[in-house]
């Protein structure tokens, strides 16, 4: 049936020998072409997929903010770190900015600049207690809940820690309603400072 | 001089077969009615034509690098010699070429030309809009400025907005969790490589099509063409194109030619007055003080991002956009056959004028984007001198109050001031005091409220000078709509004058 197609059957001169030798060379022909493809095409589309699959989450990590003492209570400042994870080329954009509320001694709520509708950066207004949005004009509370506007949450939050007097950022992710910037508790590596590892501000032990 | 010319190209001519290949495609005969409505397809393949050659050019200087290419853009506008020319060039060639596609695509459409046998020609001429909507998405990005960056990120949030699949589409899209050099250096990639490729082979594959398939004649009543039946049609096109069809070159050619000429010197007039788009800040996240706006094929879909309700929006993303695409496709395969004109076909008609209406004034909405709060407006506006005349020391505490709350981020003062809000000016032939106290704390859907940020005092002196600006000769409003009686005579009386 499969050599009908075939135009060496089709030639009047083709013994029916001859034939069934080509039609047999044409599927090694086949096969070796199928799986040398494979074998190219695997490691092209590994590399272009690859930052679909990574695990991101694993290179996440903490980031110094500096002295919590920069950050006065019951006020909202800007902080900006460099982003862990990056290439060689990121440049500038690679520094990162994001609010610090100190909300008392002990307690802040680190939020992430995009908001929470399509990720442009908000605005904090000291006056008013609220954080505007200058592309759709989405508004949020002091504790980053929504106020108002076409975002659907209110922001997104940072994991943080206060260790030896320093404010830890866990950073290195741009957050949208699929990845809303926390970490699972399990995925989350501690922080190591000589040796000892620290997760929400306490000792833990590291693997 | 001129026949040893001749024997070379003879000689050329014998040795390649050229005007053997070339021959039929620009001698095909095409309907003799076939005029000043066919020029806007030609005209968008210029504009690509030019979007390679300055692109190439461009690629001469411009770093696809994260860290560089801005710093590349400022050498091309400032130091390299014509650079700043040729990226106005580039930049207003693809507004162009989006524009005219956009023609094209409505003349083929109001046209009827899409029906029956063209349908796959359609379809080659939609995927061409997506790819070269594609182009100017990732071009803009190309500029990596702050524009660009935060343009990367709304894609990216979209992106986020698909379940399940989401995350890992921003991933991919990005090259990593994070906007950074990588995703420069994907989106230059597509911009490059992928789509222009993929750009020529479909450009390839249309014009292929438009050879098979002959051009359609503009529809006329009672003339040829004017029905599609599957039966008939081919076998008396082919007879009409015979009979009455005239060579494409040089006879629908000359049009497009002097079509073509004029919108490229429109195009050089425009560049050289205009220059280069962008680029708008540097692409640092840090730089927070930026106003991020697409390019202009986009602002539509700006603007419906920040007028639809939160609920509906998911829909939007995932379901209608989908659905409006498969649609588009499916047009030739909804209505294949029937008449092509568009007289006689008022859905056809009507869905363009509302479809342009509507892209129209989307976009216009995008540019002046009413809902975004003008975040200097409480800084940059003084309150106008009327608003505190003759106020008593509670009403002006409140004015005090109004603009230190940044009240005027979003509304406006006799038309100062944000406009996301309702100007505040005439608030009280609208609402009675006790609403207005109510608005202030309580906001809605669309406003914060205050409560927590005011204190009693400052919100009863605010309710007191929100309560006094009221228009001479109306009454504050003592329950809900109590003045629109009044209201509407003063616009009568305006109206009048
Ligand atoms: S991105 Fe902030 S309101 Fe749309």
């Amino acid at each position: 049936m499969s050599d009908q197609h075939d135009p060496a059957s089709e030639s009047a001169t083709a013994t029916p020998a001859k034939g069934n030798r080509r039609n047999f060379m044409f599927k090694i022909g086949a096969g070796l072409v199928g799986i040398g493809g494979l074998l190219v095409a695997a490691p092209i589309l590994g590399y272009v997929f690859a930052p679909a699959f990574s695990n991101w989450e694993k290179r996440r990590s903490w980031i110094d903010l500096g002295g919590v003492k920069q950050f006065p209570v019951g006020e909202t400042v800007l902080a900006i770190y460099k982003n862990p994870i990056f290439g060689p080329t990121a440049g500038e954009a690679n520094e990162i900015p994001c609010w610090v509320r100190r909300k008392s001694e002990t307690e802040f709520q680190i939020f992430y600049i995009n908001c929470a509708h399509l990720g442009c950066p908000v605005h904090w207004f000291e006056e008013s207690k609220l954080f505007m949005c200058p592309c759709h004009g989405g508004v949020y509370y002091e504790d980053g809940s929504r106020a108002s506007g076409p975002p659907p949450r209110g922001l997104f939050e940072y994991d943080w820690q206060v260790v030896r007097d320093k404010l830890y950022v866990y950073g290195g992710e741009l957050p949208n309603l699929q990845i809303p910037g926390k970490t699972p508790k399990d995925d989350i590596t501690p922080l190591t400072i000589d040796g000892v590892g620290y997760l929400g501000g306490k000792e833990v032990k590291t693997s | 001089m001129m026949s040893s010319i001749k024997t070379a190209w003879t000689w050329i001519d014998d040795r390649t077969g050229i005007m053997q290949m070339l021959g039929p495609p620009l001698k095909h005969h095409v309907p003799r009615n076939a005029k000043w409505w066919y020029v806007f397809g030609s005209c968008t393949l210029l504009f690509f034509t030019i979007q390679v050659v300055t692109g190439i050019c461009l690629a001469l200087v411009y770093a696809p690098s994260g860290d560089s290419a801005y710093d590349s853009l400022l050498y091309l506008d400032y130091v390299v010699p014509g650079g700043w020319m040729l990226r106005a060039i580039h930049a207003w060639s693809s507004n162009a070429m989006v524009f005219m596609m956009l023609v094209h695509m409505t003349q083929v459409f109001l046209h009827g030309a899409f029906k029956f046998p063209r349908e796959m020609t359609w379809i080659f001429g939609v995927a061409l809009m997506l790819t070269t909507l594609a182009l100017a998405f990732t071009g803009q990005v190309m500029r990596w400025d702050s524009d660009a960056y935060w343009g990367v990120g709304i894609g990216a949030s979209m992106m986020g907005r698909i379940p399940f699949i989401g995350g890992w589409l921003t991933h991919l899209i990005l090259g990593g969790p994070i906007i950074g050099g990588d995703t420069l250096s994907r989106f230059f990639s597509l911009h490059v490589f992928i789509l222009p490729g993929a750009m020529i082979g479909l450009i390839g594959g249309h014009l292929m099509l438009v050879l098979r398939h002959g051009i359609s004649e503009e529809p006329k009543k009672g003339g040829p063409g004017e029905f599609v039946d599957k039966a008939t049609y081919r076998a008396a096109y082919k007879e009409r194109m015979k009979k009455h069809g005239v060579p494409f070159f040089p006879d629908a050619a000359q049009r497009d030619m002097v079509f073509c000429g004029i919108m490229l010197i429109v195009l050089v007039v425009v560049a050289a007055w205009y220059g280069p788009i962008g680029p708008s800040p540097r692409p640092d996240p840090a730089n927070i003080l930026v106003n991020p706006r697409p390019d202009f094929p986009f602002l539509w879909i700006f603007a419906i991002l920040a007028l639809l309700t939160p609920t509906i929006e998911d829909y939007l993303i995932i379901v209608a956009a989908p659905v409006v695409l498969m649609v588009l496709f499916l047009v030739p395969f909804l209505a294949g056959t029937g008449s092509r004109l568009a007289s006689s076909r008022p859905i056809a008609s009507l869905s363009v004028v509302l479809l342009i209406t509507g892209l129209l004034v989307l976009s216009w909405l995008g540019v002046t984007s009413p809902w975004s709060p003008h975040m200097s407006a409480w800084t940059s506006d003084a309150v106008p001198p009327v608003f505190v005349k003759g106020r008593t020391p509670l009403q002006l505490q409140g004015a005090l109050v109004l603009q230190h709350s940044q009240c005027r981020n979003c509304h406006s003062l006799d038309g100062l001031g944000g406009k996301r809000g309702p100007e505040l000016g005439d608030v009280a032939s609208r609402l009675s005091r006790d609403q207005i106290i109510r608005q202030v704390q309580q906001g809605d859907g669309n406003m914060p409220a205050f409560g927590k940020n005011l204190t009693a005092a400052e919100t009863d002196a605010l309710a007191a000078f929100l309560y006094s600006c009221h228009p001479p000769g109306v009454q504050p409003a003592t329950r809900p709509g109590a003045q629109i009686k009044q209201l509407i005579e003063l616009d009568k009386a305006r109206a009048n004058n």
